[in-house]
């Protein structure tokens, strides 16, 4: 049947903010779902809060409205656009939700929308527990023994009748939040409690746990007419138990025959036909792996992170193919972009492996707990492509940039063999490398699968790959053969992990690879196994002879990604190296992607001329610089991954366009940023590179505290800490050269001043300003965690002028030709510098987006030569709009990773970004705050506080404009005195210290609306402070650790903004509109 | 051992021999399926064809006895890019090598299978010799035009007529090299079979007064076994007629129409198939070198392939004759169309579509 003509305008969900369970796949897959609508002249209308995501852009919709995702802001949008239609599962579980609710709430009948694509009763009927255990009954479909209860007390009834250990699962969250596996009684309890707090219909499923059995996953697609197919099967190497998010994941799968293939194949088709789901579908199937016995776990009827992975793994666009489905074509009407020639109505077939293992942040929440369970904890992950698994899984290890080249784990050499064992039986991210090391000491095979669920087709492998690293840590350099040399190549190990195992340097390895003729080519992905001639330009490495890769002679320029999504590295940088490449195709400059994140939209292979799926080191990066000869490589775009290949290419004369990889040293490099600050008489907070304790102890003293420490080269503010006192400072140094003995540590004076934030753009002489932006909160709050203001609100003009002057002279003195991003700090009237990146920043996308300047694009054509000045944007400081804000405020995924510190502070801790925008400040931070799920009752709520001495003077002030609106206090009792001396009223409540658990029941209890609580010292498990900012995150409840913050949430609650009143705002149109 | 896979064209691919280790010359097609290597080595349509399997890792699951589709192994070669050492699966109960090694069977890995799937996607389907020992470019030629694959069919039928028990309707089959899970799939259905040798005359298929005839399939080209066309011919009328693969081909050339060799067949798991009874589209297994080129005359396309258009099914309404191209039976891939047995029973048993 051909698309349904009487849809002419569809409203599209965006999925908001990246958190943990919902990452740039669905920028991804919102991105292809509404290119393939506006594609068919149909109007596409889009609301998400994101804007960091290509899909808000105004090439990819037509009306765009960057909005708090909630029911009273969609219905706006509605009223406004009126459009006929609704597609509810491009949007992750954010989107899914909100149509449901739509529809639930009568808005979408009021406004006579429809939903096309799966219906709401289906969405339903697959989210529901009950009702799916229902149809699976119907169907004949076993599903895992359990039941939904709402109720602690009914959870441990069921449990007790099924038998433990039981698994937890709420229903309605996000990657599985609250969720748990559980032996005892006690540990249910606290589960299901969670649990049943966090979901959204307060309903949690009670399960019976089949650990051990192996998790297999399908990607399905089932059009309107009955035509269904899989796209993609996949294998977790870690068992059940461990959510699919957090495993390591090969597809195709491994080790089913092809009737255990067949049968969770048809299973799955079975099901999406009986769901009736009309677009993409993921169906997580588990299976005994001693017999054909099987179950169900669970659906997702929407695009989802595995369908971005499976779409990566084959080729085959499932979220553009489900969107087609939703305007009403069959499977076999759809193109198949890969082949040209055949239709979307096939199934893929692989011939290479693919591997996808997850990034987790605990290299940033180092005092987090680590253990994997059904909640998932990955921020992002890699995927690589090999043509055996040891190569795609080797690949895909030195792609997560966690200084991991072989399995050689340094920490977990100094491990005994039962530390190992029981990390490898409780598993955490470490898991795989423990495992690799018991294999190393000789454990038996047999018993690492035994303990661990894995599949001994597995184990071996790895088992084969430590045989060869023993080997070479026993080999000298002369004893490498072609052969050995070649089969080690062949099986994914790099140049470095060889060089380091033997005790030569890397470049050794490469001489004698060249000398020998052992290089990769390159194969092709194109979903059919070779079987029909493709035009994907999709391509990974191999050590084999036949090359597919066919060469241009136009000119070309390669863009390098920005790898696994990460806290500090997110979905912004591939927002900028997509643009990048645009904006080179634009000039008709053939351009090639080297990235491994298959969540991204870079990687979407029809974006880029080429696209190369290969890890970002040098080596792999160097291979394909060699194959491809381009006029020059750009690397400001994919943040530190990229800038890290600045050195190998500066080595190896490799021409980069944009700023010299020398100068990027020179700004990252202490010393060497110092002289040019110097020459150009700029000031910085008085500071200093320290190499031992008593010289650190010293500086500081002679600075005055507090101060600033943290290591010389930073990503994210990892490891960046404002100390009060010396003993603070003792112990921060003790733990900063134990892990890096190498490099200095820096002290700088701590200035409580304004932080303002600045991207530029520089050909080399002239600079312009796209924006000046001021952070709500005060200096020492890490910039991706502030809440970012544009145009600014308090920066007076003579401040501003000394920004632009300062900007140009070290845009200028560092020979920038592209993107720079400068921090300041306003303090005292005057202005410091405390921060230079010669690169693309995360606030690039937003401010692009709010003031319309194509950064990107002027930054590829500065890089390009171009003058600033030519550009038709101006030069210095652009002019700021009027009437018009965009406030971009943080979001945290704190709540999915137990015993991690919530405070605000150096360290970057957010994972996402949304944006308000208002004619006032107040209503842009008032959006902002919605949209980032932070709202206050407009009068009559209560606030928790436990505020530090120092800062109890500035919230009495506070407390008492919230005291006049009817709100109450409750407080510790220091708090509680200052704000009686202030004449406001407060209950006091027990320290946790004084023995007491009043404070922890008062947060629980439901009736605090928000804690405030400002630490004294963060990352300390044991103090109150941490416990009580835990334990408002586990209730869900907002918490707040700057007065900044709730200064800004007093003015708004002054002004009684209400929703209703607030506007909405196309950004695609015009901004003043 | 080294080993090497010489393509008629001339072009080389060396890799490493496994399983028997013995000179083979073969045909050499590939299959895009990424599970059922066991089916495939066991299908009797592969005969005197080296099978050469598109993804990469093959025998991770061993092999069993229970998913053996004839009593033997019918490839002549298996290449592969990488065998696996250690299958696991709980119903592993051999290797892929030692399979092979009893059924004396070289296998070859190493190969870049996916460069050599495309030399044959370019120039077709090719004769070629796995060689163990250096051969001059005179011999390769005198041993590979010495190959001839016209008698496959009389090499992989039963030699002898049997039965297998069933209560519903009576149906003799003649098999040309058939899978066990045709023959599984029909008896599962409460079928009576009479199956016979390909050699079987009409009139001995017919002596046993069956409700229908079933065309199983088989290897090779149609047109080398004129004697069961004719056979058929003498059938057509008399009895429903039902068949699958080669079957249907013979059925199409008994009744007027025509067979052709396609460049390099379809093998695998994945062949969308337009049925225009239901409507829908289904995921196929496939496994044919030749196809219907020209349907005879009162037959209706039932079936089209989406890939290349070609035929994948008929149906003669009068006759009461129905046959796929495809592989209902799956073993390997998708068990999709499975109910096209229904759809044969109903047709033998002399119902309309």
């Amino acid at each position: 049947m051909p698309r349904d003509m009487s849809i002419k305008k569809v409203l599209v969900i965006g999925s908001g903010p990246i958190v943990i369970g919902q990452a740039a796949e669905f920028d991804y897959s919102g991105t292809q779902a509404c290119q393939a609508i506006k594609e068919e002249g149909i109007e596409v209308v889009l609301v998400n809060s994101n804007p960091a995501t290509i899909m808000t852009d105004k090439e990819v919709a037509d009306k765009i409205y960057i909005e708090p995702l909630t029911i009273d802001f969609i219905e706006k949008v509605i009223a406004k656009e009126k459009p006929d239609s609704l597609l509810a599962g491009v949007g992750g579980q954010t989107g899914l939700n909100l149509a449901v609710e739509l529809h639930d709430k009568g808005i979408l009948e009021k406004y006579n929308v429809r939903v096309i694509g799966t219906q709401i009763s289906a969405i339903k009927e697959g989210e529901d527990r009950e009702d799916f255990r229902a149809l699976m009954d119907r169907i004949n479909q076993p599903v895992i023994e359990s039941k939904t209860v709402e109720t602690v007390e009914d959870a441990v009834a069921f449990a007790r009748k099924i038998g433990y250990p039981v698994v937890v699962r709420p229903a309605y969250t996000l990657g599985g939040t609250g969720g748990g596996i559980t032996e005892t009684e006690e540990e249910l309890r606290e589960i299901a409690a969670s649990g049943l707090h966090l979901s959204r219909v307060h309903q949690v499923l009670i399960e019976k746990c089949i650990k051990g059995w192996k998790e297999v996953e399908y990607e399905v697609m089932r059009d309107s007419y009955g035509t269904a197919i899989t796209v993609c099967n996949m294998e977790n190497i870690d068992p059940v138990g461990i959510h699919t998010g957090d495993s390591i994941v090969v597809a195709p799968s491994q080790t089913l025959s092809d009737k255990e293939y067949q049968m969770l194949r048809r299973a799955s088709l079975d099901i999406i036909s009986a769901c009736d789901i009309r677009g993409g579908c993921n169906v997580q199937l588990a299976l005994n792996p001693d017999s054909f016995e099987y179950a169900v776990i669970e659906i997702n009827p929407r695009v989802s992170r595995s369908s971005a992975l499976a779409s990566k793994a084959t080729g085959y666009p499932i979220a553009r193919v489900s969107a087609k489905i939703a305007l009403g074509y069959g499977l076999d009407e759809i193109p198949n972009t890969v082949t040209g020639k055949t239709y979307a109505c096939f199934e893929p077939t692989l011939d290479y492996v693919v591997c996808k293992i997850p990034k987790w942040p605990f290299d940033k929440f180092y005092t987090a707990k680590r253990t994997l369970g059904t909640k998932m904890m990955a921020t992002g992950e890699i995927m690589a492509i090999g043509n055996s698994f040891e190569s795609a899984f080797l690949k895909g290890l030195r792609s997560l940039e966690i200084g991991q080249f072989s399995f050689k784990h340094k920490k977990l050499q100094e491990c005994s063999l039962d530390e190992l064992k029981e990390k490898v039986v409780i598993a955490d991210d470490e898991r795989i490398f423990a495992l690799a090391e018991m294999l190393r000491r000789h454990y038996r095979e047999e018993q690492v699968c035994k303990i661990t669920g894995m599949d001994i087709f597995f184990v071996k492998k790895f088992k084969w790959i430590v045989e060869q690293e023993e080997l070479l840590s026993e080999m000298a350099y002369d004893e490498l053969t072609p052969h050995y040399l070649r089969k080690l190549k062949r099986r994914g190990f790099s140049d470095k992990a060889i060089a380091e195992l033997i005790g030569v340097v890397e470049d050794d390895i490469r001489d004698l690879r060249f000398k020998w003729d052992i290089v990769p080519v390159y194969k092709m992905v194109d979903t059919c196994g070779g079987e029909f001639e493709a035009e994907s330009p999709y391509y990974y490495s191999t050590y084999d002879k036949t090359d597919e890769v066919e060469v241009s002679d136009k000119q070309k320029i390669m863009v390098i990604g920005s790898g696994p999504i990460r806290i500090g590295q997110g979905i912004e940088f591939d927002y900028c190296s997509v643009h990048a490449i645009m904006a080179l195709r634009a000039r008709g400059i053939e351009t090639i992607i080297v990235n491994n994140n298959p969540e991204t939209v870079s990687t979407d292979f029809n974006i880029s001329d080429k696209l190369y799926f290969e890890p970002l080191t040098d080596e792999d990066f160097y291979h394909i610089y060699l194959k491809e000869k381009p006029m020059g490589v750009i690397l400001q775009f994919g943040g530190q991954t990229a800038i890290k290949l600045a050195k190998f290419c500066d080595k190896m004369d490799i021409p980069v366009l944009g700023t010299h990889p020398k100068q990027v040293d020179a700004a990252e490099d202490r010393e060497k940023f110092d002289e040019v600050l110097e020459k150009l008489q700029i000031k910085r907070p008085k500071g200093k590179a320290i190499w031992s304790m008593e010289e650190g102890l010293q500086v500081a003293e002679d600075l005055g505290y507090p101060v600033l420490v943290r290591p010389s080269y930073v990503l994210g503010g990892q490891g960046m800490e404002i100390t009060y006192e010396e003993e603070q400072l003792r112990r921060y140094l003790v733990n900063a050269f134990e892990r890096d003995p190498e490099n200095p540590v820096l002290i700088d004076r701590y200035l409580m001043g304004r932080e303002i934030e600045v991207d530029a753009l520089c050909d080399g002489e002239e600079i312009l300003i796209p924006g000046i932006m001021e952070h709500l909160e005060r200096a020492g709050i890490h910039s991706g965690d502030s809440t970012s203001i544009y145009p600014s609100v308090n920066i007076p003009e003579h401040i501003k002028e000394k920004i632009v002057t300062c900007t140009r002279m070290i845009a200028k003195e560092l020979k920038v030709l592209g993107m720079i991003n400068i921090q300041y700090i306003e303090y005292k009237n005057d202005l410091y510098i405390i921060e230079v990146n010669p690169r693309s920043s995360r606030t690039v996308p937003y401010i692009s987006k709010v003031t319309r300047v194509p950064i990107i694009d002027l930054a590829v054509r500065a890089m390009l030569g171009e003058k600033i000045g030519d550009m038709g944007y101006g030069t210095g400081l652009y002019p700021e709009p009027q009437n018009f804000y965009a406030v971009k405020v943080p979001v945290f995924s704190t709540e999915k990773l137990p015993r991690v510190e919530v405070s605000l502070g150096p360290e970057m801790k957010s994972t996402g970004e949304v944006l308000g925008v208002g004619v006032t400040v107040e209503e842009a931070l008032y959006k902002g705050f919605i949209a980032a799920g932070k709202s206050l009752p407009r009068q009559g709520g209560t606030i928790f506080a436990t505020i530090q001495k120092y800062d109890q003077d500035e919230f009495a002030g506070l407390a008492k404009r919230f005291a006049a609106l009817g709100y109450n206090f409750v407080a510790t009792e220091g708090t509680a005195k200052k704000l009686q001396a202030s004449g406001i009223d407060a209950k006091v409540v027990k320290k946790l210290s004084e023995g007491s658990d009043e404070i922890i029941n008062v947060i629980r209890s439901g009736e605090v609306n928000i804690v405030v609580n400002t630490p004294t010292k963060g990352n300390d498990s044991n103090r109150d402070g941490f416990k009580i900012r835990r334990a408002a995150i586990e209730a869900s409840l907002q918490i707040l650790t700057s007065l900044d913050t709730l200064r800004a949430m007093a003015d708004i609650v002054e002004k009684q903004i209400r929703t209703e009143e607030t506007n909405i705002y196309d950004m695609g149109a015009g901004a003043d509109e | 051992m080294k080993a090497q896979l010489i393509l008629e064209n001339g072009m080389v691919f060396e890799g490493k021999a496994f399983g028997y280790l013995k000179e083979t010359i073969g045909e050499v097609v590939f299959n895009t399926g990424m599970t059922g290597y066991q089916e495939i080595l066991t299908d009797p349509s592969y005969y005197g064809q080296m099978v050469v399997m598109t993804y990469p890792l093959v025998g991770n699951y061993g092999i069993n006895l229970e998913d053996m589709e004839s009593y033997k192994a019918h490839v002549r070669a298996f290449i592969v890019r990488e065998r696996s050492d250690y299958p696991n699966n709980f119903r592993c109960e051999l290797t892929l090598d030692g399979y092979l090694k009893s059924q004396k069977i070289i296998g070859l890995e190493g190969i870049d299978t996916r460069a050599l799937t495309k030399v044959i996607r370019e120039h077709g389907t090719m004769r070629a010799i796995i060689a163990v020992r250096e051969l001059t470019p005179s011999q390769i030629k005198l041993k590979i035009d010495a190959f001839n694959n016209q008698m496959a069919v009389s090499e992989v039928t039963t030699k002898e007529k049997y039965e297998i028990k069933g209560k519903k309707i009576h149906v003799a089959v003649i098999d040309c090299g058939i899978k066990q899970n045709i023959l599984r799939s029909l008896e599962a259905r409460g079928c009576k079979l009479t199956v016979f040798p390909a050699s079987a005359t009409a009139e001995e298929i017919l002596s046993v007064n069956p409700d229908g005839v079933f065309l199983s399939n088989g290897p090779a080209d149609p047109k080398d076994v004129p004697e069961v066309v004719e056979a058929v011919k003498q059938i057509v009328g008399k009895k429903p007629i039902t068949a699958i693969c080669l079957g249907h081909q013979l059925l199409s050339l008994a009744l007027g129409g025509d067979t052709m060799k396609l460049k390099f067949g379809h093998h695998g798991c994945n062949h969308p198939v337009k049925d225009f009874i239901t409507n829908r589209v289904y995921i196929t297994s496939q496994n044919h070198n030749y196809v219907v080129e020209t349907i005879p005359a009162g037959a209706r396309i039932t079936h089209t392939n989406l890939n290349d258009q070609t035929v994948e099914g008929m149906y003669f309404e009068d006759l009461n004759i129905y046959s796929v191209q495809f592989h209902p039976e799956a073993a390997p891939g998708p068990t999709d169309t499975a109910h096209i047995f229904d759809e044969f029973i109903k047709v033998m048993q002399g119902g309309k579509l």
